[in-house]
């Protein structure tokens, strides 16, 4: 009995020190080596490169799709011709595809509509929809365009599992302040200046409200240089107001936590 | 025994269970575009008697603040002719949408009245138009006729305020007035403010005049003139007009600057083509000397804490930029790039270097680090030379000599001051050609000493 408690004891210290050692709240001060800046980017599905729907592209894609199919002789059921308002099953499409990827040159329709962001995934459904509507035949391919694009949302949709924003989304937030935020250029990029500001977001990105985490700091006598750096980022945080959020998942960020680093920037 | 596990466990427990729910985004850019600004004209009080109210200073004020800001180069001064508000209501308490509606960030109002002892009070506020509060708020007792100053006061107060580094409006310029022919060129020593107004010429033109630097603390200045047809070093106070040799040195000395405190004189000595440094103590007279080597060594400039001493010297066979401790130890060559260097000056923040560089014909101004990494050339020209540091180290003025044409005419010497940036270059007006301008350390401050 004395024995084993013994040996309980030890084992259950044992990990009490490596995790104190491990956890560095724990520990207090951590000695941290210098830090090299590094932006750790979580993959997402989709890209972050800030696309903009071109219509001209894609009407372009759309030509050639047609073009290159009459050209191959194609059995003629394939281009649905007999409603204009026909929407085509999708065995239809399936088909159209596996002939576009026989060819030498494949224009491959999936490339064009994977470079879309979350934000901006609306605006480009529009043009194709309205060029579309102007233009019933070219409703085939609009409607081709859409398929893939479902299918991308689908795919988020398992992402959303992850309790981080996604890369997309987080960038697409970070995008909008950076314009937002004017660096006061005189802080010393020496001194360890990180500013904490909390908001609470409303779904339609509008702000709810805005705050300094680390108040006591903001006011206390001679921490200029960190009340400054705290201003400039309260008013990046009303001027980007309201932030273009994500369509989806309002629990994930409607409180978020933005730390304001000039750092970087005034290093040069 | 039994009971203190569980006490350590509980802890445990209780610290563990710190809350991490918070999405977390960091923001390591933003922009560095000028702020958007609005300087509102300043309310004028009834009291103020006819004679101050010709002067004009409830908008003389605000445009000569407004002036310094814009030329900054960090701010953007909105158009007047778009405020709303009229400015006793806003220097009250702004209507913020008013302001915001316009695209201000932020705001500045003021009012000037007169005081019971005949002097006037010019106060300003300080508005950030987005969080809809105000910043700082400050009053100033002068003459009247001393509005300048004042302005340049506020203007440094709201500099600072928005950037966190001192401001460099209250300074003033000394600089080589040149007038005449080529042949026959007339070199008188003048000063003037920093935004070219208020000048004064300091010397004749009988004697020639070089190199002015202005002391860091005072009014002090010191330069290279002839002494029997030998350059010698000069010292002057501006204020009093008293004239002095410095040291008592047996060839030419050339080339001095100040010590960061004002108390020393650090120059070049030439004897038989060879020359060194040495420095000069202004109230002892005690003159020590820093190298010994016999290459040109010149140029001299001190560290602001007065711990190190940059120069520049021909030691490797081209001129090049060399640091050493204030002892004259520790010799060591900081720049490494093609071309020659020459007038480095150290940075009042201590932490570049400015300098002259000379590569394929061509002249630059630039900045490294005190360790010699991380050059930088700010401006390229056909002949430019000689950087000064504005006293917060973000601005440098130098002058710059346009070519002349094959008759010998055109080709004058004028005043430019360039940022940190490189981008923000900008004309000193001058009334005469000018050169070799060095910059005050801030009026204020002075005073202080």
């Amino acid at each position: 009995m004395q024995k084993s408690l013994k040996i309980s004891f030890i084992a259950h210290f044992l990990i009490l020190v490596l995790s104190s050692l491990a956890l560095p709240f724990l520990v207090g001060k951590v000695q941290v080596p210098v830090l090299i800046s590094v932006d750790l980017v979580q993959i997402g599905d989709r890209t972050n490169l800030p696309y903009a729907p071109k219509v001209t592209d894609g009407e372009k894609t759309d030509k050639k799709i047609k073009d290159k199919v009459v050209t191959n002789q194609a059995p003629p059921k394939i281009i649905p011709k007999e409603k204009p308002d026909a929407v085509p099953l999708p065995e239809n499409i399936q088909k159209i595809k596996e002939l576009l990827e026989k060819r030498q040159n494949p224009v491959k329709v999936e490339d064009l509509t994977k470079q879309t962001s979350e934000f901006e995934k609306k605006e480009i459904f529009d043009p194709n929809k309205i060029s579309a509507l102007i233009d019933k035949s070219k409703k085939d391919n609009a409607e081709i365009n859409n398929k893939p694009n479902i299918e991308a949302t689908q795919s988020q949709q398992k992402n959303i599992v992850a309790s981080k924003l996604t890369i997309t989304q987080e960038d697409a937030i970070k995008a909008q302040i950076f314009k937002c935020w004017n660096i006061p250029i005189g802080l010393p990029y020496n001194e360890n200046l990180t500013v904490r500001v909390k908001v609470k977001l409303n779904k339609d990105g509008s702000l709810i409200s805005s705050e300094i985490l680390d108040q006591t700091r903001m006011n206390a006598a001679g921490q200029t240089y960190y009340k400054i750096l705290a201003e400039s980022a309260l008013r990046a945080v009303k001027l980007c107001n309201p932030l273009k959020v994500p369509s989806t998942d309002y629990e994930k960020w409607k409180e978020m936590q933005l730390n304001f680093d000039a750092k970087e920037m005034l290093k040069g | 025994m039994k009971y203190k596990i569980l006490k350590v466990f509980i802890l445990f427990f209780f610290l563990t269970t710190k809350s991490f729910g918070l999405v977390s985004v960091d923001i390591t850019r933003g922009n560095l575009d000028p702020l958007p600004l609005a300087v509102s004209n300043f309310y004028l009080d009834e009291n103020l008697t006819d004679n101050i109210k010709k002067l004009q200073l409830e908008v003389k004020i605000p445009e000569l603040i407004e002036n310094n800001l814009s030329r900054s180069g960090l701010f953007f001064a909105l158009e007047k002719k778009s405020f709303i508000q009229k400015p006793e209501v806003a220097h009250n308490r702004p209507r913020f949408e008013d302001w915001s509606f316009i695209k201000a960030q932020v705001l500045v109002t003021g009012k000037v009245s007169l005081e019971k002892d005949g002097r006037v009070k010019v106060e300003f506020k300080l508005w950030d138009i987005v969080s809809a509060t105000e910043l700082s708020a400050l009053a100033f007792y002068t003459a009247s006729d001393n509005w300048r100053r004042v302005s340049h006061i506020i203007s440094d107060k709201i500099y600072e305020r928005l950037t966190g580094e001192k401001g460099y409006f209250d300074s003033r310029i000394i600089y080589v007035s040149e007038t005449g022919p080529k042949v026959d060129r007339k070199k008188r020593l003048a000063v003037m403010d920093q935004d070219g107004y208020g000048i004064k010429y300091l010397t004749l033109g009988n004697e020639l005049v070089l190199t002015p630097r202005f002391s860091p603390t005072s009014q002090n200045v010191t330069y290279m003139s002839y002494f029997k047809n030998l350059p010698r070093v000069y010292l002057l106070n501006i204020e009093t007009g008293i004239q002095d040799l410095v040291g008592d040195f047996p060839g030419m000395t050339f080339a001095p600057r100040f010590s960061s405190d004002g108390k020393k004189i650090i120059m070049s000595f030439a004897q038989e083509g060879n020359s060194d440094i040495y420095t000069m103590d202004i109230k002892t007279r005690v003159v020590e000397r820093l190298t010994d080597h016999p290459s040109i060594d010149t140029s001299p400039s001190y560290s602001p804490d007065g711990s190190y001493i940059t120069f520049n010297s021909d030691r490797s066979g081209f001129q090049q930029i060399y640091t050493m401790k204030s002892d004259g130890a520790n010799v060591k060559r900081i720049s490494f790039g093609e071309g020659l260097y020459g007038t480095p000056v150290w940075s009042p923040r201590g932490d570049l270097i400015a300098f002259t560089k000379l590569y394929k014909n061509k002249f630059y101004i630039g900045v490294m680090r005190s360790d010699g990494s991380g050059e930088r050339l700010l401006t390229e020209n056909y002949y430019q030379e000689a950087p000064s540091w504005a006293p917060n180290g973000r601005v440098l003025i130098f002058y710059r000599e346009t070519a002349s044409d094959s008759g010998g005419r055109g080709g004058g010497a004028k005043l430019w001051s360039i940022d940190l940036t490189g981008y923000n270059e900008r004309l000193i007006q001058t009334p005469t050609d000018a050169s070799d301008p060095s910059w005050s350390g801030l009026l204020s401050e002075k005073q202080k000493n």
